[in-house]
């Protein structure tokens, strides 16, 4: 009798080695928001613990690499910015470009840097990578703000800047980008686990990958000094995501519904194949990292 | 909530592993996996691989860590398992904390579990204890609140309150597993596994780690535990019914002692053939050519402290005319050092070298628990006639002898001195 009762009975869970490709298990990330908060207190007030400039390296880092390429792109390069002055629509590239670079970077190293704990406790797994993007976004704000202020000083100078009324979509776009990180993140990571040569790979290919996402120059500039390969600009989404991100910001450049509606699908496809990715590898790659 | 109910059903898991580092191989061997499950058909790898024997050499990369393991536990049972190193103790916890999935196999589960396999995962140095207090809770599946309505009586079990808004690298190891072990002992799963966090601090808070295990699993809403440990002392104090593992199977399922028995016996290899040995000294007057240690009135011959313990040697005598003799036998700890000796010589006996046998009984053996081997002379009419040394190794047995749950430091002396407290 005992063992009919159990025979039916419904179990809160079970393990098995077999996983639904689409089970993505989005109501536990749920469960554990409390813990999603934490990692990202822990994420923004660990960062510069004992440094003695703190927070202030949020700002700096921005700074000195909008003024070195300035003085590179513009000053010696010269390399025109429509008017714009050449060290704020530098700024308003690098600011954007960082986020998705800081993003790619952590979330692609979730299951390696974090082996100790996963090998220890279960929690959806997921919760590391979202923590890494959340907690890049509010440093991206604060970054935003610093642009903002110079922003402010151009203006107040005489300088003639100013955004254009799309720039209500910019969180859109910034949303996006983080999706797009995430994604991308998400695939490197899974196959980092067993592969270490794809740690190596990401490091110079997230440099190389700057120069082709418009972060010191226009669109315009690529497909008008080298027309035969501007299509590898073009097909990169965070080029559009930035040069669309200054047409809303600084009103420069070209807006392109086309290369939008693309940019968007592959942030889609990239962020779903990254969950079915990632959450098939979670499951075991405790045994190969 | 009956106690009779099922709260953890383990059918069939298994779990193989690829030995060796990763490499083309890998590549090549998940492509061919690839191009099976393309085709619908099952992972050739899994038809092969062997049972995870680490001290021999095998034929195949691939090893089963662990193998068809199938067990039941019931709400509220409290559960040890033991077993040697490699048993595969730990990943059978992995599997159940989810941490990585079996090969094979299924767990259906019905609450929550959380896992202990090493106290502190998760604590950041630069965060402060009660910071840490909330991330670690938090990584072991506790809500924000939960914590909040915990936390003082955390901060009091953990006896850090001092440095509670100190980061915690500041902290001293043993307060930091201190404070790790107080989040984790106020975790209110339903199935809690536990892995051999009692080896750390310091014996007071030992003390208090087992106290609190206690707690959780006695009582009417009684937890289910499963613990896995070396400590034979702890497991038989706290755990009423045990599964043994060998080799990624289980060997024996059922009550504790009955379970550390066949366990101590599984490992009795006192029987040592000494004939075999080649490094030896004496001119072959007398050659030993069996030896035997086993405890005389325990079950299968296990050597506990405190019972007696009978060494039985049998020899070859190539000498016609002894006129006199002596037979020592040295015990030696695992480091070598001499724990004690005894001698025909000092003992008043009459007995007869032409017995070919000698038989030595140690009554109420006082040494510790742990590995021991012995050194075996002899010497006829003032010359060494056979002398070895570092052989018969035993082990005596780990168990609670003075019926406390606690043990001896290994550290402490090689003897166990029967001993009350007035």
């Amino acid at each position: 009798m005992q063992e009919k009762i159990n025979a039916n009975k419904n179990w809160k869970f079970i393990i098995s080695p077999k996983s639904n490709v689409i089970e993505l298990n989005l109501k536990e990330v749920w469960n554990y928001r409390d813990l999603l908060m934490l990692f990202i207190k822990r994420d923004i007030v660990t960062i510069y613990k004992q440094t003695i400039l703190g927070p202030l390296w949020y700002l700096i880092q921005p700074l000195f690499t909008a003024v070195i390429f300035t003085i590179i792109f513009n000053n010696v390069a010269n390399i025109d910015t429509n008017g714009i002055p050449p060290f704020l629509y530098n700024l308003a590239g690098i600011t954007i470009w960082n986020y998705f670079k800081d993003c790619l970077l952590a979330t692609s190293d979730t299951f390696k840097s974090n082996q100790h704990i996963f090998g220890k406790v279960y929690f959806p797994r997921l919760i590391l990578p979202l923590s890494v993007v959340l907690s890049n976004l509010i440093k991206f704000c604060i970054q935003l703000i610093v642009f903002v202020t110079f922003y402010i000083y151009y203006t107040a100078n005489g300088v003639e800047v100013s955004p254009n009324k799309l720039i209500v979509f910019f969180p859109i776009l910034v949303i996006t980008m983080g999706f797009f990180s995430l994604g991308l993140g998400m695939i490197i990571s899974s196959m980092v686990t067993k592969y270490r040569d794809l740690v190596f790979l990401l490091q110079f290919g997230v440099q190389l990958l700057m120069y082709l996402s418009l972060v010191a120059y226009p669109l315009s500039l690529i497909q008008e000094k080298l027309p035969t390969l501007s299509w590898i600009v073009e097909f990169n989404p965070m080029a559009h995501i930035i040069e669309t991100s200054r047409y809303m910001l600084l009103n420069s450049g070209v807006i392109s519904l086309n290369w939008i509606i693309y940019t968007v699908t592959v942030t889609i496809v990239t962020f779903l194949l990254g969950l079915v990715i990632f959450n098939r590898t979670e499951k075991r790659f405790i045994d190969t990292i | 909530m009956s106690k009779n109910e099922i709260i953890l059903k383990v059918e069939n898991i298994s779990k193989q592993y690829r030995l060796g580092i990763v490499g083309t191989g890998t590549i090549a061997d998940d492509l061919t996996r690839w191009w099976y499950l393309v085709r619908g058909k099952e992972d050739p790898f899994l038809k092969i691989g062997e049972s995870n024997d680490r001290s021999t050499k095998g034929e195949s990369d691939y090893v089963w860590s662990l193998k068809d393991i199938s067990f039941d536990v019931m709400r509220g049972d409290v559960i040890g398992i033991i077993g040697k190193n490699g048993a595969g103790k730990s990943t059978l916890l992995k599997i159940l904390s989810r941490v990585t999935s079996p090969t094979t196999g299924t767990i259906k589960s019905d609450g929550r579990i959380a896992s202990l396999l090493e106290v502190g995962t998760g604590f950041h140095p630069e965060l402060t204890g009660r910071e840490n207090v909330f991330l670690n809770g938090a990584i072991l599946g506790m809500t924000k609140k939960e914590i909040e309505s915990k936390l003082d009586e955390i901060i009091e079990f953990s006896g850090c309150e001092r440095y509670i808004d100190t980061p915690t690298k500041r902290y001293s190891s043993g307060m930091t597993v201190r404070l790790a072990f107080a989040v984790a002992a106020f975790l209110e799963p339903d199935i809690l596994i536990v892995d051999e966090v009692l080896a750390v601090g310091d014996a007071e808070f030992q003390k208090k780690a087992i106290g609190k295990m206690k707690d959780i699993s006695s009582g009417d809403n009684g937890r289910t535990v499963l613990f896995v440990s070396h400590n034979m002392a702890a497991v038989q104090n706290l755990c009423p019914k045990s599964i043994l593992l060998e080799n990624g199977k289980i060997i024996f399922n059922g009550e504790t002692n009955d379970v550390i028995t066949h366990y101590l016996s599984s490992q009795n290899r006192n029987f040592t053939k000494l004939s075999e040995i080649e490094n030896r000294q004496g001119n072959g007057s007398l050659l030993f050519k069996e030896g035997n240690i086993k405890g005389i009135e325990t079950q299968n011959g296990i050597i506990e402290t405190f019972k007696d313990v009978a060494l039985d040697l049998e020899y070859d005598l190539n000498i016609e005319k002894v006129l006199n003799f002596r037979i020592d036998i040295g015990i030696n700890n695992y480091l070598g050092d001499r724990v004690a000796w005894v001698s025909s010589q000092t003992l008043p006996t009459n007995f007869d070298i032409k017995n070919k046998k000698i038989s030595f009984v140690i009554f109420n053996l006082p040494l510790a628990p742990g590995d021991y081997n012995l050194n075996i002379f002899c010497e006829i009419n003032n010359e060494i006639a056979d002398w070895i040394t570092g052989v018969l190794p035993f082990t005596v047995a780990e168990k609670d002898y003075y019926g406390s749950g606690k043990v001896v430091p290994a550290n402490q002396g090689s003897v166990l001195l029967n001993f009350k407290i007035n």
